[in-house]
């Protein structure tokens, strides 16, 4: 029964992908693009479908990747871990994809990426920046992100030179990504000579952390840091500013967006927060055209939007340069490259396959609800 | 221990209680009447949320600007849709499986909660929603307290407390005073005979639905402008504490709803503030374990009668 299901799949599926690449003159090549496209991260899922979906649109304007056109194939993990095995399991045997632009999460990024790692299949997370994720050392996995070891030093040292905080407070959502870079920042804020004098977790999906206000309030913490997303980082920041607690939130990357403002409830609660990122893309001499055509389609590239299309040009110009689509030779390729171009500058990538330039720098939210870098 | 922190735990777990509670009330008194649990309970809430930021969005259109009026036009809409999708959900998920075995309406009820879910987030959309702040400002005791040395409770807060109390006390004089309540009351002793006397037994399973999707439509406008933001999945976690206050309480007890939803908020509260935030849930779960070990029925529950 299952087999003959499963057979009747494939038929299916050997059906379709014959009508399409027939229709084509060339066959096409499958790139999957997995991350929240629902759920309550949906917005960052989002920032990676148009950035992936812009590029591709892009190299197939300008005539594909030698000729063979891009065909995008999404994927929903939802930001969960089991949901994220199937979409890696579906984009491997039934999409037959050449290579990954994803996950989010780095708790979805990891499992999706031993089964893609098994396939052989090329995977470049623009967003996932735990360190495990290429600790791990595998070989077909890269990342177009920095790491939560350089974010959580760039907000240590922020914390404790720039702000001049005494009494740090760290607080994360028990996720991989949350507790990773609260970890981190802990572990950097020690080798300052710093110690926090809270560390816990809140549970992901709540709205009412009153009583850690108030516990923050109890230790006098002077300045709050959060490993976490904007869903609880907004009502956390409220009712911060609600109990009167003036201290500033540090976060990370996980309320690069501007969704934060409005899970915080308005822009009179976002002052005082202050969040680590790469320097922002839309700045760069070299995206300033691809910028302007996301504003014109109606969409501000915020966030990873960028991140996710310099993702798709660095598998374009992998596949195009090894005319393979055999994972390990594309990821060989983007080992010994100096420099790819992408929207962002040059990258490239040491042997885990991190990037080998990825600076941090600090923005500040005003209360005018805006976000900018610090100077 | 400073007092003052003490004080403003104990006004941090009211208020979580009291929401709690407004929603742990639907869930006992669908047991009480049916002896089944309505797991569409929470996503009920979770409309109510949405509700309240699109009458809040057309009074602000239509250019009303009194905050009282704001607020209780907000609550009658906000309430009476909750109330509709109450009887739409018995009407859909209970009444057609009525002869089926007991368990084929809680899936069923299971299923309307996806429908609700992935409708709303079709709908809607799937990003967090916010409500601007209707009602600013807080009341400080004392109220030039600088530091932290200060208890504090916000207006909305302080109208969560009151619309709690209010709403238990209508609930409980329409229960007890009512003949309205009296008929459901004989439906949660034996819906055969109150059926055979003369009660419209469909009509009060109705009624205790739209009563119960109602109070969860209170607890949504207030916990929307309380916390200003909400998404299509909050009525899962909301909903599955409310159930467990019910649980607590005693499951089928109307009071006992609400002080199960005190005592889970108090002791979430107490535990987050003075014993670690990580471990809260676990020490909320093990009170409910606790207290189902030496009392089976929950804290005012009235223990199974063997029915003959």
């Amino acid at each position: 029964m299952g087999l003959k299901r499963m057979g009747v799949v494939a038929l299916l599926v050997a059906v379709v992908t014959g009508l399409v690449s027939g229709a084509m003159a060339a066959e096409a090549i499958k790139i999957g693009v997995g991350g929240p496209m629902t759920g309550a991260y949906a917005a960052f899922g989002e920032q990676l479908w148009r950035g992936a979906e812009q590029a591709a649109k892009d190299i197939n304007a300008a005539g594909g990747i030698g000729g063979r056109q891009i065909l995008l194939s999404k994927g929903d993990d939802a930001c969960e871990p089991k949901q994220a095995l199937a979409v890696a399991n579906r984009f491997v045997d039934v999409d037959g994809v050449t290579a990954v632009v994803g996950h989010f999460c780095s708790s979805s990024t990891m499992p999706a990426s031993e089964i893609y790692a098994d396939a052989g299949v090329l995977q470049i997370t623009p967003a996932s920046t735990n360190p495990q994720v290429t600790d791990r050392r595998i070989e077909t996995l890269f990342r177009t992100c920095g790491r939560d070891d350089q974010q959580g030093m760039v907000g240590a040292e922020f914390v404790v030179k720039r702000l001049k905080a005494q009494r740090v407070a760290i607080l994360h959502d028990k996720d991989t990504y949350g507790m990773g870079l609260a970890e981190a920042m802990k572990a950097h804020l020690h080798k300052l000579g710093g110690k926090e004098v809270l560390y816990e977790g809140l549970t992901r999906g709540e709205k009412d952390f009153n009583a850690l206000v108030t516990k923050l309030k109890s230790v006098g913490a002077d300045a709050v840091y959060f490993g976490g997303l904007h869903n609880e980082a907004g009502p956390l920041v409220r009712q911060m500013r609600e109990q009167g607690l003036k201290a500033p939130l540090i976060s990370g990357d996980g309320i690069m967006s501007k969704d934060f403002l409005l899970a915080a409830g308005g822009p009179q609660f976002v002052e005082g927060v202050y969040m680590t990122f790469g320097a922002d893309p839309r700045r760069m001499a070299e995206g300033r055209e691809v910028v302007s055509r996301f504003r014109g389609a109606g969409y501000e590239p915020e966030g990873y939007t960028l991140y996710a299309y310099a993702t798709m040009q660095a598998i374009a110009a992998a596949v195009k340069a090894t005319g393979s689509t055999e994972g390990t030779v594309l990821a060989k390729w983007l080992h010994d490259q100096k420099a790819v171009d992408t929207v962002m500058g040059p990258k490239s990538w040491d042997a885990k396959g991190d990037l080998h330039l990825s600076p941090y720098v600090i923005y500040r939210w005003t209360d005018k609800g805006e976000y900018e870098e610090m100077p | 221990m400073d007092p003052f922190l003490i004080g403003q735990q104990v006004v941090n777990g009211l208020i979580l209680g009291a929401i709690y509670g407004l929603i742990a009330v639907g869930y006992t008194m669908v047991y009480g009447i049916m002896g089944m649990i309505n797991f569409a309970h929470g996503e009920v809430y979770m409309i109510a949320a949405y509700l309240t930021a699109i009458f809040l969005a057309l009074l602000a259109s239509f250019g009303v600007d009194s905050v009282p009026v704001v607020l209780f036009l907000t609550l009658l809409g906000t309430v009476a849709f909750t109330a509709l999708h109450g009887w739409a959900v018995e009407r859909v998920a209970y009444r057609p499986l009525g002869r089926s075995t007991r368990l084929a309406p809680l899936i069923s009820a299971i299923g309307i909660s996806l429908v609700l879910q992935n409708y709303l987030r079709l709908s809607q959309g799937a990003r967090t929603q916010g409500v601007p702040p209707l009602l600013e400002g807080v009341i400080r005791i004392p109220a030039e307290g600088a530091g932290g040395h200060f208890v504090q409770i916000t207006y909305i807060q302080v109208m969560i407390v009151i619309m709690a109390l209010a709403g238990m006390g209508v609930l409980t004089w329409l229960i007890q005073a009512t003949s309205l309540g009296r008929a459901c009351r004989a439906t949660q002793q034996d819906r055969v005979m109150a059926e055979l006397l003369g009660v419209d037994t469909g009509r009060i399973i109705s009624v205790v639905f739209v009563l119960g999707a109602a109070m969860a439509g209170v607890a949504g406008v207030l916990v929307t402008l309380n916390y200003g933001s909400f998404d299509f999945f909050i009525g899962f976690v909301t909903g599955i504490k409310a159930f467990t206050a019910a649980v607590l309480g005693g499951i089928g007890s109307l009071p006992g709803a609400m002080l199960g939803g005190l005592v889970l908020g108090l002791s979430e509260s107490f535990f987050s503030g003075f014993v670690n935030t990580d471990y809260k849930d676990v020490f909320a779960f093990a009170i409910l374990i606790g207290v189902l070990i030496f009392r089976p029925s929950g804290l005012m529950g009235s223990p199974e009668v063997e029915k003959v």
